[in-house]
């Protein structure tokens, strides 16, 4: 048994760096590579499914720049400045972490912990962020119809999207009420019903003809999103099925399902890292402050979660790349 | 320790600035979209797609390289966590986005629009 074993595991150690260093690592960050790497694996498997599904349905994706246009508190089409920003939250966050890091080395105590401190505030920003960014894709901004046959009609007034409230008038003409509580003996709760009704939106649409409807399909040559003609818009209105405001994971405004499926899927993953991120950041902040590391005479903690932390932001360059730029 | 302590701060900001300006550069390519690199064709994909994956690289590199301290390390550490993802990667990627174009072009046929 002992031959097995190479440096007598009675030294309790693990949890101070390690003993035995191959490849000149300690077993603990060795293991954050390890786990580093298999992680990185995990995102790369999201995302290349992302780009399948993209290319399966390359004609008629959404483009970015018309899904992602808003900043808090700015009325207005910006896209994508927002994400840039959340993207140098993260990354100036990274580099206080490294900060962190090197002033550890130099065992200075009270600049590790205010460096950590900078960290989890970056941390707390961006996943406040992402929190909005969720909030208004959730929410929508403009509304759209969907068809009998799957696809999702949006409206536009000479060349920009508009939104079902800026265009729809009259009554819902399908004489249907959301059914409340106060309505009736044995209440169920339903379906929302949406501000709009899809007779009603062919009403507006029919009487003003300045409206025309924008398919999902993609123009390859302009790299634009297909306007109908106001003809073949009545028609395809015709089929409406049902008014859409927003996203979940079986509908959404944007067009394909399963693109808002992704968005929630992989931001979402990403930003379950960045939450457990900041958790282990404070836990090793507090570790820092009690001087746990100082009492340990090195502070390679911090060195391990800084490279998870990294890899955090390291995940976030590349979803922000595929998600919004390319 | 293989690798010595010393103070690397100059560095740290010194990639902090580049990183932020690979990111503007992609912001500001990503809105301006101009039409030469935006509307046409080099191996299968836009020149800005290329330009925006090719930074995206550089700024992993950095981030990898300072940041996570890889160039601190032994160079069979470096190897074994850089090759075997980056081999892993390009082989999945490759696979399903060929993939990808095939479902393409077996289904878009049959969607009338």
């Amino acid at each position: 048994m002992e031959a097995n074993i190479a440096v007598s595991s009675e030294i309790e150690e693990t949890w101070n760096g390690g003993g035995p260093q191959p490849l000149g690592a300690s077993y603990g960050k060795m293991m954050m590579w390890f786990f580093i790497v298999s992680d990185a694996l995990t995102f790369s498997g999201f995302l290349a499914a992302y780009g399948l599904t993209r290319f399966k349905f390359i004609d008629s994706w959404p483009i970015a720049d018309e899904v992602f246009t808003h900043i808090p508190f700015i009325h207005g089409n910006y896209p994508m400045i927002y994400v840039a920003f959340m993207t140098f939250v993260l990354i100036f966050s990274s580099v206080t972490m490294v900060l962190a890091v090197d002033a550890g080395h130099k065992m200075q105590k009270n600049k590790v912990a205010w460096y950590m401190f900078a960290t989890i505030i970056g941390g707390l920003i961006f996943l406040g962020s992402q929190a909005w960014e969720w909030n208004t894709f959730i929410k929508g901004s403009y509304g759209a119809v969907k068809t009998t046959d799957g696809k999702i009609l949006q409206f536009v007034k000479d060349g920009h999207q508009i939104a079902l409230s800026d265009f729809v008038v009259g009554d819902r003409l399908d004489y249907r009420e959301e059914h409340t509580r106060k309505n009736g003996l044995w209440f169920e709760s339903g379906k929302a019903l949406p501000q709009y009704s899809v007779a009603q939106i062919m009403a507006s649409y029919k009487a003003d003809p300045s409206i025309q409807i924008r398919s999902e399909q993609i123009n390859a040559d302009l790299k634009q999103k297909i306007v109908l003609s106001r003809e073949k818009g009545l028609s395809e209105l015709g089929k409406g099925k049902m008014v859409v405001e927003g996203a979940d994971l079986k509908v959404n405004e944007y067009g394909n399902t399963i693109f808002a499926d992704f968005f929630f899927f992989i931001t979402g993953f990403h930003g379950f890292h960045v939450f457990s991120g900041i958790l282990i950041n404070i836990i090793i902040f507090f570790n820092v402050v009690l001087g746990t590391y100082e009492k340990r005479g090195h502070y390679e903690m911090v060195e391990k979660v800084g490279l998870y932390w990294h890899f955090v932001d390291l995940v976030w360059v590349f979803v922000f790349t595929f998600f919004y730029l390319v | 320790m293989a690798h010595a302590h010393e103070s690397n701060t100059k560095r740290i900001w010194v990639v902090f600035g580049l990183l932020s300006v690979i990111t503007i550069v992609e912001v500001f390519l990503g809105i301006e979209k101009y039409d030469s690199l935006h509307l046409t064709s080099f191996f299968g994909t836009s020149p800005l797609n290329w330009i925006f994956i090719l930074l995206t690289l550089l700024k992993a590199y950095y981030i990898t390289w300072a940041f996570m301290h890889m160039e601190g390390e032994k160079k069979a550490l470096r190897r074994s966590v850089v090759w075997s993802a980056v081999f892993l990667i390009c082989y999945l990627v490759t696979l399903l986005l060929i993939e990808g174009g095939y479902l393409y072009s077996t289904l878009a046929p049959l969607v009338k629009w």
